[in-house]
């Protein structure tokens, strides 16, 4: 039968405020699963013209699958959320790009034709479920070489990122590093963030962690403004002695969730919903485990060349910050200064946190704010690199650009 | 003069026992701006399965973090408070085990007065106060809520209610003063007494909303949040809240009339709380809150010293506590799995026992009778049941399906029951009739098959004497209606072994009854009670005194209905029936009424007609009566229908019919719906010293059910 590709389109997106994972953190007594049932249900609060029964299916990713993120999460939580019995979910799991994973699966059921609407978001509460928890290697990997032993830990392949990039110093990932608070405190003071979030009434009994009884998470909890180079310089490299990465320059460990809306843009426009921004095309590529944060830069290549775009038709990047120097290398690839103000003008997950599997919608998110604000930009990506050695890269157009673009 | 602090700790000294619900303060930022909020949560440190309470120690950390909030918000660093509970429990009310100790007056009343001391400055703080009924909120933990500004609720919430009157209390933090004052006092009624007085019954937290307790409803998944979201919208203004005007005309004095009617009909007088309640709910008309919390104390305190609540709490106790963990009970582990159930016979009886096994056990029920249109009719009215339950939707299609498919009937009993691993009998109240279906059904069921009798009176020993395996008998006595009345008499016959009896503890707790383990004497317990009670009263009739003083005489008890209207529900017959058996069993004490026998014999099935629409003696059987011309007064109607029950149940104690008075309470209470405020009956034997004058002791040591020495 004929078929005609559809597009596709970002309609919404929401994320619970992020936490700081551990006994103190703001979500400690917080189920993760209750987290993306939040965000879930903010969605479809803010859009009210959608019938939840339209929805064709419920992508949720979680990089570990066990417990309150297990039981296929992406129909439990659509159960638990209130959505009606008729709407399928299922999990996914790619690590850190899992969320952006969910959004490009249901994206290729909408463009063929088979998905109308659908849900894709994201959680990791890495204080409930520890990286790596339950993990059994194939012992093959180690005997017959087939990556190094610093592949399972994403601080070593950080670090192995430096000494491959010796130019691209500790001090530069630093200077990233104070930059990415600076822009978050700003983009916080601007009201550029909070419009997203949707607040999470939190439990607490353990009095470790401060007053007692139910509170509001209503902000994130990893941010430190006023963060200094010198405030980062004496930091520990817990990854190598004498190393460069610090808890500094790069997102630590953290607990949140993420939701959006994909759809058809016809049935978006159909239905009145907003369209924030338009798919153009999507790639991930495989590069060697050890160095898992090269990622971003074949990925991307790889999506501009199916686009038929070249990096310079890009105006606005969301690149995660799972590590500077990770941020720092496609930059540097790309020809791109470390301080462009087309990148994370917002800051970036070395601020907000990377509460793994959920992050890939928050760049999103934030990308389709800046596209609301910037006419001028035609288009913008949002890219991560992913654990196992893995890049992956989204190429947005912006349905408000207004064809004076800005050079 | 004490701060309500020291006067509640001085409380707590009392109750070291108690389990202190703490209130913790935690500040956050409400959405939109709104500012800093405190938000009390009122939590035990136990998961939802211990409920959050309130005693004297809970109070006074209640108390404490209102000094820190009050402070707070004087210096303008908080906008409003909040107070929500742990997850699905809001807090149930006082703690029940608090009051039981209280043996004076004065800590009575400091109950009271601490309760309203504590929550008063709820709604005395210079800031708005918010209720988050997130779940499970009664009594106490009702009136808590009502002291705020305003209240949100959960659509998820199961159970709400104002649950004093029912054991024996007035809500006395503020409940009869401040709902009517915010609802009207026709809905307050409906919650106080309507509600309370119906077995508790409980509100879901929609009708809450709908009744205008809660100006705002949100779903469990994130009520927390859209609770504080619409606290946030109402500071800002956003939102305003609009209550409809309560109407403290006519319709007031309507609803505590009505009020009056409803506890009447219940009560008879005889219990004192609903009474205080509608008072306190009348005075409070004219809308002055603090005349209405003075009220409040003094009827609290009152009620607590008195009897009535004593035998309240001692009577949910046993239905909470004694019911669920039957005294004498053989452990569980030695019970055997019911796989398949067998009922001998097909008639209505027969057929209410088989839609309750497979109902509850959710396994194959067979009934097998003398030909097939006993079994069709049988079956027949067994789905005939189930598709009523799934016109009011009580089960779903598939359920209905499941359950029809469970019971069929057959005329073979081998293959009935040849795999069944329990049958109960229901034919005919004979001992031959009886002993002969036992052993058919002992020639083709396994040697270890559970064969249960749900005779009312006849021995069970007697009944298995005759089998190969004697040890497998047990009564199993059900309470007409069957799925309303809780109560289950388990007899132990004379050779009932442990398993055969632990196995059938575990099938009646599957059934959801009260079971309680019974001796195998004449009658068990509550008919042996009844029938001795209205014996009495026939006998007192058959004497001379007229029916309509006899029947007045005992109505201060309060009972669910009257002792002739009683004899009608029976049935005359088996009426007749029961009283023969016992005067065999004991002629000095059981009467056989002439009269009854006349009446039995003209085939009439009561002493009343409704004919004119109103209970008016039947003349017809008046003409049939034969009196004597004994008249005693109401009063000796009562002494003497009371020394009966006293003698009886003390006579059934020393027989060991049953482990302690306690299970003769708890029968009464679940088996012929005799009211909390008798605890029974004991407590009130005891009370009234009918126990000192008939047995010259009491029944229950004093603090038992009682205020303690």
């Amino acid at each position: 039968m004929p078929r005609t590709a559809r597009d596709v389109v970002f309609v919404d997106g929401v994320r619970t405020p992020f936490g700081k994972a551990g006994p103190k953190g703001i979500y400690a007594e917080t189920r993760a699963d209750d987290l993306v049932i939040k965000a879930i249900r903010e969605l479809l609060r803010r859009n009210p013209n959608l019938d939840p029964a339209l929805v064709d299916e419920v992508a949720i990713a979680a990089t570990t699958q066990i417990g309150d993120q297990g039981l296929t999460l992406g129909r439990s939580a659509s159960l638990l959320a209130g959505l009606p019995k008729t709407v399928p979910g299922y999990s996914i799991d790619r690590m850190c790009a899992g969320a952006m994973t969910a959004v490009t699966s249901v994206a290729g059921g909408i463009a063929m034709g088979a998905l109308d609407i659908a849900v894709a978001g994201g959680v990791e509460h890495m204080g409930r479920h520890p990286m790596g928890e339950g993990v059994d290697p194939n012992p093959r990997f180690l005997s017959e070489k087939l990556v190094d032993e610093s592949a399972l830990f994403m601080g070593m392949t950080a670090e192995n990122l430096h000494d491959r990039f010796p130019h691209l110093t500790k001090e530069r990932c630093d200077a990233y590093a104070v930059r990415s608070q600076e822009k978050a405190a700003k983009a916080y003071a601007d009201n550029n963030i909070q419009p997203d979030l949707v607040p999470v009434a939190v439990r607490r009994t353990n009095p470790d962690g401060g007053e007692t009884g139910w509170g509001l998470a209503t902000a994130d909890e990893p941010m430190r403004p006023g963060t200094t180079l010198e405030s980062l310089t004496g930091l520990k490299t817990p990854f190598r002695p004498h190393g460069r990465i610090t808890a500094g320059n790069a997102a630590g460990l953290n607990d949140g969730a993420t939701a959006s809306l994909i759809a058809a843009e016809d049935v978006a426009r159909e239905l009145g919903l907003p369209v924030k921004m338009r798919m153009v095309s999507y790639a991930f590529v495989g590069v060697e485990p050890e160095v898992m944060g090269i990622g971003p830069v074949p990925a991307t290549e790889k999506a501009l060349a199916k686009a038929g775009l070249t990096i310079d038709d890009i105006g606005a990047f969301e690149i995660n910050e799972a590590f500077a120097i990770q941020v720092l290398s496609m930059l540097d690839h790309f020809g791109i200064a470390d301080d462009d103000e087309r990148v994370n003008p917002y800051g970036g997950a070395i601020a907000f946190g990377h509460p793994l599997a959920s992050s890939g919608v928050r760049l999103m998110t934030q990308l389709a704010r800046r596209f609301e604000q910037r006419p001028d930009v035609r288009y913008g990506l949002t890219s991560m690199c992913i654990g196992m050695g893995m890049g992956a890269t989204v190429i947005w157009e912006n349905p408000h650009f207004d064809g004076n673009e800005a050079k | 003069m004490t701060t309500t602090t020291e006067m509640l700790l001085k409380a707590h000294e009392l109750f070291p026992d108690e389990v202190v619900t703490t209130a913790h303060v935690r500040h956050l930022d409400l959405p939109l701006g709104a500012g800093r909020f405190a938000l009390i949560t009122l939590d035990n440190g136990f998961d939802h399965t211990k409920p959050t309470t309130f005693g004297p120690g809970s109070l006074a950390k209640l108390n404490e973090a209102l000094d820190q909030v009050e402070r707070e918000a004087a210096a303008g660093e908080i906008v409003a408070v909040g107070i929500t509970g742990k997850p699905f429990i809001f807090a149930v009310g006082a703690d029940l085990k608090g009051v039981e100790v209280l043996k004076e007056h004065s800590d009575a009343l400091a109950i009271g007065k601490g309760g309203h001391d504590v929550f008063k400055r709820i709604a005395a703080l210079p800031v708005p106060s918010f209720a988050f009924y997130n779940g499970a909120a009664m009594g106490g933990g009702v009136e808590v809520g009502l002291h705020c500004t305003y209240r949100t609720v959960s659509s998820g919430l199961p159970a709400f209610s104002l649950p004093e009157c029912f054991l024996g209390l007035v809500p006395g933090w503020g409940g009869c003063t401040l709902l009517p004052n915010l609802i009207g006092a026709g809905k307050a009624v409906q919650v106080i007494i309507e509600n309370s007085m119906a077995q508790n019954k409980q509100l879901k937290g929609k009708q809450v909303f709908e009744l205008g307790i809660a100006d705002a409803i949100f779903e469990p998944a994130d009520f927390v949040e859209q609770s504080l979201l619409w606290t946030a919208k109402v500071l800002t203004g956003a939102v305003t809240v609009e209550r409809p005007e309560i109407d403290r005309g006519q319709a007031w004095d309507d609803a505590v009339a009505w009020g009056r009617a409803v506890v009447d009909g219940k009560v008879h007088g005889a219990a004192p709380a609903p009474y205080r309640a509608l008072d306190i709910i009348a005075q409070v008309k004219d809308g002055d809150l603090q005349a209405g919390f003075d009220a409040e104390d003094a009827a609290l305190a009152d009620l607590i010293m008195g009897g009535e609540l004593r035998s309240g709490i001692y009577a949910f106790n046993l239905v909470q506590k004694r019911g669920k963990r039957p005294a004498g009970a053989p452990d569980k582990s030695l019970a055997r799995p019911v796989t398949k159930v067998g009922v001998v016979g097909a008639g209505l009886m027969a057929s209410q026992l088989a839609l309750l096994f497979a109902r509850r056990l959710q396994v194959p029920v067979v009934l097998t009778d003398i030909d097939q249109e006993r079994i069709d009719k049988g079956v027949g009215y067994v789905h005939g049941e189930i598709d009523k339950l799934l016109a009011k939707g009580r089960v779903n299609g598939d359920n209905a399906n499941r359950l029809k498919a469970l019971v069929t009937g057959s005329l073979d009993k081998a293959a009935a029951f040849g795999d069944a691993d329990f049958v109960i009998e229901a034919v005919f109240e004979e001992m031959g009739v009886k002993q002969q279906v036992f052993a058919e059904v002992e020639a083709v069921v396994s040697p270890t098959c559970i064969l249960a009798t749900n005779t009312s009176s006849l021995s069970v020993s007697e009944m298995a004497s005759k089998l190969e395996h004697p040890e497998r008998v047990v009564g199993f006595h059900f309470f007409n209606p069957v799925a309303v009345l809780p109560l289950l008499e388990i007899v132990r016959g004379e050779k009932t072994d442990d398993a055969s009896l632990a196995t059938a503890f575990g099938v009646a707790k599957k059934l959801k009854k009260t079971a309680v383990l019974v001796k195998d004497a004449p009658a068990f317990v509550v008919n042996r009670i009844l029938t001795r009670f209205m014996g009495e009263i026939q006998q007192i009739i058959d004497e001379g005194t007229p029916i309509a003083v006899a029947e007045k005489g005992v109505e201060p008890l309060g009972l669910p209905m009257s002792p002739i209207v009683l004899l009608e529900l029976v049935g005359p017959a088996i009426a007749l029936h029961v009283s023969e058996t016992l005067h065999t069993a004991f002629p000095e004490r059981f009467f056989v009424s002439e009269n009854l026998a006349r009446v039995v014999q003209a085939g009439k099935r009561g002493f009343y007609t409704w004919a004119s629409g109103q209970q008016e003696l039947d003349p017809e059987v008046v003409a049939l009566l034969q009196v004597g011309d004994k008249v005693l007064t109401e009063e000796q109607v009562r002494d003497r229908a009371l020394d009966a029950v006293a003698q009886e149940i003390q006579l059934m104690l020393d027989e060991g019919v049953v482990a302690e008075a306690q299970d003769i309470d708890l029968c009464l209470i679940t088996g012929a719906g005799w009211p909390f405020h008798l605890g029974g009956i004991t407590p009130y034997l005891d009370r009234e010293g009918v126990s000192e004058r008939v047995n010259g002791k009491r029944f229950l040591a004093q603090g038992v059910a009682s205020v303690p020495a």
